[in-house]
């Protein structure tokens, strides 16, 4: 089966900023497919490059198997979902949706009708007739996912497009935007920073770092099997040992060990079975409800975190910040990592 | 103990007020003269108060062959300048608003320099030129002369309205199947005709009341600021002058006023995002 959207080694340079540097990578038909990253990682110039709006340096983009470099954003079966929504302010939302149909000379009432049917789709049909000004975020949306369907595009491309709203509308969002990709069958490729909208939407994740591609793989394995320190990191925020802190504690390779493997055992005492131990001092403890943060500064340099639950918090009752502690965690937990990746 | 008055923030003190209403009579009381004195009985002098009010200049002004001449060849010319600005000016416009190399800076001061400059180089400059090129002064030259400063309005308001417009609205059109052509026409053009015709109407208002450029390229032709500046010297029916001065400030003020109107940022363009 041919790829929906392919990357070969594509790169795009502005000036001597390498934005997107020599990325590869197959999106299948069908795929929830997340760019996860921070800001400029490259991640929201890799869509622009699949959009049209942007043309790689050198590589190439392919959409079902074809070379679209040198195709114009108008000849690509592609539609965007734009971070601030792009509609236009002097059409009514029944217009913007309708755009599509309109520029390709679909009649008027064929527009109409397909335009309505769109908006039922994103229960908005009573609003046809309003100006996107008179609409909140949330509709607003829901217009701009309307006016990027009615082209029935092959892929839909999704830049940030919840960032706007706040929290429990970005949930009630993730959950309708994944029932929605299910019914229409339809690839989307979705842009985003934030870890925990890409972890419970996607099929796969990318994560992108300094233009490059870190990892991809589906959201447990990335979450369980972080590939590089960066990874670790930013998916799954946790505690990475480099090749020189795994020599200070030593062990032979780098490895990550998530805070909610970790525990806080006082300074004397034995290392609990199969477990490594590190010695250092409390740093803060922050109280999250079930469990509390400890974050402990390791004699060897860094700062590690432990999730600890209540119940074990009260067994530590007495140690205050700056109190002498050791970090344990069993071996088993530890995920080795490929390179040293500092960042 | 005296009471202080409370502090208002929103409030300027009677002193900025008082400025404020000094410098506007400053302004406008002499216009206000002006429309006064259309309407006195005295035909020599400016008394003040005037002695009467008629409404007979009136009948004298549009009885006269020579205002009818200069009034039709100014609005002939504010006509034909504002429709090339209109063209040139909107191109200009569209051609630098977005692209991107390397003279763009200097390509835009060039641009705006006939309206930077005094009027009167641009007059010798246009002189000049018709000398060498061996033109002789007509109707054509001073179309041609205003056109130059007119295009520049066209251009500043048009420009100004598409810079403000967000880039992605370009790439959400192209996105969902508009060629650049399509896109001008359904997503750039509904968004820059208020400044298009804002910009068309100050260049007529700016055009018909200009001198400096019209002494230098008119030749024999009197538009009506022309013909106010030889009627200062002929001191018969003097308020007839003044008849002339209110009808300028009708035609000229109107096309200004719409034009505040339609580039007034409305809630519409600055919310939908």
């Amino acid at each position: 089966m041919t790829s929906a959207i392919e990357f070969r080694g594509v790169s795009r340079v502005y000036g001597d900023v390498r934005a997107v540097d020599d990325v590869s990578f197959a999106i299948e038909p069908g795929e929830f497919f997340a760019m996860l990253g921070p800001s400029g990682s490259g991640k929201t110039t890799s869509l622009r490059l699949v959009a049209g709006f942007d043309v790689p340096t050198s590589g190439q983009v392919l959409l079902d198997g074809a070379d679209v470099s040198g195709v114009p954003p108008y000849e690509r079966n592609v539609n965007t979902v734009f971070q601030d929504y792009a509609l236009f302010p002097h059409m009514t939302v029944l217009e913007n949706v309708a755009y599509g149909p309109r520029v390709r000379g679909t009649s008027r009432s064929e527009r109409a009708r397909r335009a309505r049917e769109m908006l039922d789709l994103v229960q908005l049909g009573a609003l046809g007739g309003r100006r996107p000004a008179q609409l909140s975020g949330g509709q607003r949306q829901r217009v701009a996912l309307a006016r990027a369907l009615i082209n029935h595009p092959k892929v839909l491309l999704l830049d940030e497009p919840l960032g706007a709203l706040d929290l429990k509308l970005r949930e009630e969002m993730q959950i309708e935007l994944k029932s929605l990709q299910k019914k229409l069958g339809i690839t989307f490729v979705y842009v985003t920073h934030d870890q925990g909208e890409a972890l419970s939407m996607a099929d796969r994740v990318a994560v992108f770092n300094k233009g490059r591609i870190e990892q991809v793989a589906a959201p447990r394995e990335l979450y369980a099997r972080p590939a590089t320190a960066f990874v670790a990191r930013f998916v799954g925020s946790a505690n990475v040992a480099d090749a020189a802190l795994a020599r200070a504690l030593g062990l032979p390779q780098p490895f990550a060990i998530r805070a909610e493997n970790v525990a806080v055992l006082g300074e004397a005492g034995p290392s609990p079975a199969g477990s490594h131990c590190a010695p250092g001092a409390v740093l803060a403890v922050q109280f999250h409800g079930a469990a509390s943060r400890w974050q402990v500064k390791l004699d060897a340099g860094e700062v590690w975190s432990a999730m600890v639950t209540e119940e074990d918090s009260r067994a530590l009752d007495g140690l205050a910040v700056g109190a002498r502690v050791r970090l344990c965690w069993p071996r088993a937990a530890a995920v080795p990592l490929n390179e040293a990746g500092a960042f | 103990m005296p009471f202080k008055e409370r502090y208002r923030p929103n409030k300027a003190s009677w002193l900025v007020r008082a400025g404020a209403f000094a410098g506007l009579a400053f302004m406008h009381i002499p216009v206000f003269i002006i429309i006064l004195y259309a309407f006195t009985t005295d035909d020599r002098t400016y008394r003040f108060p005037p002695p009467g009010l008629t409404l007979r200049w009136f009948e004298v002004a549009f009885g006269r062959a020579d205002i009818w001449q200069s009034m039709s060849l100014s609005l002939l010319v504010a006509a034909c300048a504002t429709v090339i600005a209109l063209i040139l000016g909107t191109l200009a416009a569209f051609a630098l608003a977005r692209a991107k190399f390397p003279a763009k800076d200097s390509l835009t001061v060039l641009f705006v320099l006939p309206i930077a400059l005094p009027g009167i180089i641009t007059g010798i400059a246009l002189l000049a030129a018709m000398k060498t090129l061996r033109v002789d002064p007509s109707v054509l030259t001073i179309i041609l002369g205003h056109a130059t400063f007119c295009t520049v309005i066209v251009y500043n308001n048009v420009i100004a309205r598409l810079r403000r417009l967000p880039a992605n609205w370009v790439e959400a059109s192209m996105d969902l199947g508009a060629d650049g052509l399509q896109t001008f026409r359904y997503v750039l053009l509904p968004q820059v005709a208020t400044a298009f015709l804002a910009g068309g109407m100050l260049a007529f208002a700016l055009s018909f009341d200009e001198i400096i450029v019209t002494i230098f390229t008119a030749g024999k032709e009197r538009t009506l600021p022309i013909w106010f500046f030889n009627e200062l010297f002929r001191p018969r029916d003097r308020p007839v002058t003044n008849v002339v001065a209110v009808i300028v400030i009708a035609v000229t003020l109107i096309p200004i006023v719409l034009a505040y109107y339609l580039t007034r940022p409305d809630d519409e363009h600055e919310t939908a995002r």
